[in-house]
C-alpha cells in the first residue's frame, strides 16, 4: 500500500466512501419498499387506506430509489474511484464531486417524498416532476464537469475502457434525460408534456429504453471493466474485442426502445426497426460478457476465496441471460405474450438483482475494505449472502417467468366458439402462488443486501479513509490501453 | 492484421473531444431516425374525428389519474389482436390520443386495460368500487381511494392556468372554456372528477374509417 504523505498529492477517495454508504442505504431502502409492493399484490388492504402507502405512488419510489438511489450512487462511486486511478491524478475539482454527492442524495430523497405526495409525470423513470429535472440536470453536468475534467488532465495518454463507459453513461443519459422531460409547468408539482399521444411514447421508450441502456448497462459495465481485472489479477482479456462491442452497443442500444411498443398505435415501421436492432444487440452485449469472462477464466481459483469475484463472475452470468431474453422478448411473436405481464417485471429483476445488484455488492466487497485500509468485517457474511442474492433472483425470476408466461396465454386463449376462456379475474386469482414465490425471493434479497450493510460499516466502523498517492509512470506515450490494465492490477496488489 | 476501426478508436481515445464527440454522434442517429419522422408525422399529431379534446372536469379527472399512479398498473392501449379486442374492445388508434399529455398507455397490466373503459360501468359502480374494490370485485387487488370522495376537484391544480398552457401547446380551448373552467369544478369531489374522465375514456371513435 502507498505510504500516507500529508503532504504529497492524493486521491480524492472520502467521496467515493460517502457515495457507498449512500448507495448502501438507498439499496436496502428501496428494496425494502419492493417487498411491500410484492405484499401489497397478496394482501392489497396493506396499506391501510392511506394514500402514501397506495401501490401507484410507492412503485415510483420503489423503481427510483434503486435506479438513482442505489445505482446513480454506485455509479458516480466507482467512477470518481476508477477515473483517478485510470488517469494518475486526483480528481478534478474535488468540491464539486462532493456536491454532486450529497446535491444528489438531496435530490433523490426530496424526489421521493414529493412522488410520495402525487407529484408525478407518469412518464417510467422519470416519473420526477420539472423541479428534480432542473436540479437532476444541475448535478449531471457537475458530474461530467468532475470526471471529464479528471480525464482531461490524465497523465496516462490513452483513455481506459472503463472510462468509455462511464462517459457513454454520463453523455447520453444528459440528452435523454433533457429530451424526454421537456414540458410546461403549471405549478410547482404540475407540468406537461410536450409532446401528446404516440409521440409521446416515442419518446418516452427512446428515453426508457436507454436510461436501462446506458445507465443500468453500460453504466456498469464502466465498473466491471475497471474491477473485473483488478479483482482476477489480469488484464482484459481482448482490447480490440472491447473497442468493437463499445462502438456497437452505444451504436445499437439506442434503436432498440420502440419494442416496448409493439402492437400499439406508433407506426408499423418504428416497431419493426426496433426489433431488428433489439436482436442485434444481442452480439455486442454478449461479446461483453464473453470479454469479462474469459478475462477471469485463467483465475477460476480464486472464486472459491473471494467472495467480491463471486459476485462479478454470476453478475456477468445473469448479465447474459438478461440481454438474450430482451432480445426475445422484442420479438413480435415473443412480446405478443409477454407484453404487459409479469414477464417484463422478471426480466427488469433478472436485470437489476442479477446483474446491477451482484456486480455492485461485488465491488463494495472489494472496495470498502481497501479503501479503509482493512480486512471484511467477515468473509462468512459474504458467502452467506452471495447464496441468498443468488437463491432470491432465481425465486424472483422463475416465479415472474410462471407468473407472466401465464397471464400472457390465458389473456389470448380463445375457446371453440370464438370466446374468451378465462376472464380478467380468473387469470389474476392464479397468479396468489406466483406472487408468493416472488416475495419471499424479494425477502432473501433484501435480507442478504441488510447482511452486506452490516458487514461493510462495520469494515467501516471507526476507520478512515487510506490515503492514495498517484504512482510514478514512466513513457507514458507509449502505453496503450491493455498494459495500462496489466499496470493498474498490479497496482492494486501492491 | 489491421482493422481501420481499431486505428480511428485509438485516436478517439487518446482525444477525450473527440471521444465525446463520438459518443454523442454514434448514439444521436438511433433516436434522430426514429423519433424526427414521428414529430413530423401528420397521422400521429394531428386530431381528427376519434380525438376528444378533454373538458375541464375531465381534464382534472385525467390528472388524478396520473397523480394516484392508475396508470402503474392500468394500460391504455388495446393491441389489435382477436382476444384483446374480444376482452376490451376495438383496438386504439393513434389520433385517438393527439391531446394526451403524456400520454398514459401504461407498460403493465396488473389491473385490466381501461382504454375502452367509458361508459361500460355506471358511474354509481365506479363510486362503490373506488371505496371499496372488493365490495363489487370480491377478487380485486385494487386499492381502495377512499379520500377521493372526500376532497375537491378544484384542489388538483389552476384549471385556467392548465387550459391556457394546453392552449398554447395546441389545443382548440376557447376563451369562454377557459374562462368558465373554475366554475365547472364548483362542488365535485375528485371521484366525480375522476368518474368523468374514465366514463369517456376510449368512446370517441367513430365506425367508421376517416
Amino acid at each position: 500500500m502507498t505510504a500516507n504523505i500529508s503532504n504529497q498529492e492524493t486521491y480524492h477517495d472520502e467521496v467515493v466512501k460517502h457515495l457507498i454508504q449512500f448507495s448502501i442505504i438507498w439499496a436496502v431502502l428501496a428494496m425494502f419498499i419492493g417487498v411491500y409492493l410484492a405484499a401489497e399484490l397478496i394482501w392489497p388492504r396493506l396499506d391501510f387506506g392511506q394514500f402514501w402507502l397506495s401501490f401507484g405512488r410507492i412503485r415510483p419510489l420503489h423503481t427510483n430509489g434503486i435506479i438513482f438511489g442505489f445505482g446513480v450512487s454506485a455509479l458516480m462511486a466507482t467512477a470518481f474511484y476508477s477515473v483517478q486511478r485510470t488517469s494518475n491524478i486526483p480528481l478534478f475539482m474535488p468540491r464539486l464531486a462532493s456536491f454532486c454527492c450529497f446535491g444528489w442524495q438531496f435530490v433523490v430523497f426530496t424526489g421521493a417524498l414529493s412522488l410520495l405526495a402525487g407529484w408525478t409525470s407518469a412518464k417510467e423513470y422519470a416519473e420526477l416532476e420539472w423541479p428534480f429535472d432542473l436540479a437532476i440536470t444541475i448535478i449531471w453536468i457537475c458530474f461530467g464537469i468532475v470526471f471529464f475534467g479528471t480525464i482531461a488532465n490524465r497523465r496516462i495518454k490513452p483513455i481506459y475502457v472503463s472510462n468509455w463507459f462511464y462517459g457513454g453513461l454520463i453523455i447520453v443519459i444528459s440528452v435523454l434525460h433533457i429530451v424526454n422531460n421537456l414540458a410546461i409547468p403549471i405549478s410547482i408539482d404540475k407540468s406537461y408534456s410536450v409532446y401528446a399521444g404516440a409521440q409521446d411514447a416515442i419518446v418516452q421508450w427512446w428515453y426508457g429504453h436507454n436510461a436501462v441502456g446506458f445507465l443500468l448497462t453500460g453504466g456498469f459495465l464502466g465498473m466491471v471493466y475497471y474491477f473485473l481485472p483488478k479483482l482476477a489479477n489480469r488484464p482484459i482479456w481482448s482490447y480490440r474485442l472491447s473497442v468493437v462491442s463499445f462502438w456497437a452497443f452505444t451504436y445499437i442500444y439506442i434503436w432498440a426502445g420502440p419494442h416496448h411498443l409493439h402492437y400499439s398505435a406508433i407506426p408499423d415501421w418504428v416497431q419493426s426497426l426496433g426489433m431488428v436492432m433489439s436482436i442485434i444487440l444481442l452480439a455486442p452485449s454478449w461479446a461483453t460478457m464473453i470479454n469479462g469472462i474469459m478475462t477471469v477464466s485463467t483465475a477460476w481459483k480464486k472464486l472459491s476465496i473471494d467472495p467480491a469475484l463471486k459476485f462479478i463472475v454470476l453478475s456477468l452470468a445473469f448479465y447474459g441471460l438478461a440481454t438474450f431474453e430482451g432480445p426475445m422478448l422484442a420479438i413480435r411473436s415473443v412480446n405478443i405474450v409477454s407484453h404487459f405481464t409479469e414477464w417484463t417485471i422478471g426480466h427488469v429483476h433478472s436485470g437489476a438483482l442479477g446483474w446491477n445488484a451482484m456486480v455492485t455488492y461485488g465491488t463494495f466487497y472489494f472496495l470498502v475494505p481497501r479503501m479503509v485500509g482493512t480486512d471484511l468485517y467477515s468473509i462468512k457474511l459474504a458467502n452467506i449472502h452471495f447464496w441468498l442474492a443468488l437463491a432470491g433472483t432465481m425465486l424472483y425470476i422463475l416465479s415472474m417467468w410462471g407468473a407472466g408466461i401465464s397471464q400472457g396465454l390465458l389473456w389470448l386463449s380463445i375457446d371453440d366458439l370464438g370466446e374468451l376462456s378465462y376472464s380478467f379475474t380468473d387469470v389474476l386469482t392464479n397468479m396468489v402462488p406466483y406472487y408468493s414465490l416472488r416475495l419471499i425471493g424479494g425477502l432473501l434479497f433484501l435480507f442478504g443486501t441488510i447482511l452486506m450493510a452490516y458487514n461493510l460499516f462495520k469494515t467501516m466502523h471507526g476507520r478512515t479513509v487510506v490515503l492514495v498517492s498517484p504512482p510514478e509512470v514512466l513513457n507514458t506515450n507509449r502505453e496503450t490501453t491493455s498494459n495500462i490494465a496489466s499496470r493498474l492490477q498490479i497496482e492494486a496488489r501492491t | 492484421m489491421k482493422i481501420h476501426g481499431v486505428t480511428l478508436h485509438r485516436k478517439l481515445e487518446n482525444h477525450l473531444g473527440l471521444l465525446i464527440f463520438g459518443i454523442l454522434f454514434v448514439s444521436a442517429i438511433g433516436g434522430l431516425v426514429q423519433i424526427l419522422p414521428s414529430i413530423f408525422q401528420e397521422s400521429l399529431g394531428e386530431a381528427t374525428q376519434n380525438s376528444h379534446l378533454y373538458s375541464a372536469i375531465e381534464l382534472t379527472g385525467r390528472d388524478i389519474y396520473i397523480k394516484e399512479g392508475c396508470h402503474v398498473c392500468h394500460t391504455q392501449q388495446v393491441r389489435p389482436l382477436l382476444a384483446e379486442v374480444h376482452r376490451y374492445g376495438p383496438f386504439s388508434h393513434a389520433d385517438e390520443f393527439v391531446y394526451d399529455r403524456p400520454f398514459l398507455w401504461g407498460s403493465k397490466r396488473t389491473g385490466p386495460d381501461l382504454h375502452r373503459i367509458g361508459g361500460k360501468y355506471s358511474d354509481a359502480w365506479h363510486r362503490v368500487h373506488m371505496t371499496d374494490p372488493r365490495s363489487v370485485v370480491p377478487e380485486s387487488i385494487m386499492p381502495a381511494y377512499p379520500w377521493l370522495s372526500t376532497s375537491k376537484a378544484a384542489d388538483i391544480g389552476d384549471i385556467q392556468k392548465k387550459l391556457h398552457v394546453l392552449k398554447k401547446l395546441g389545443h382548440p380551448y376557447t376563451d369562454e372554456q377557459i374562462r368558465n373552467s373554475p366554475q365547472a369544478l364548483q362542488g365535485l369531489s375528485q371521484l366525480d372528477a375522476l368518474i368523468r374522465y374514465l366514463q369517456i375514456l376510449g368512446t370517441r371513435l367513430s365506425e367508421s374509417p376517416p
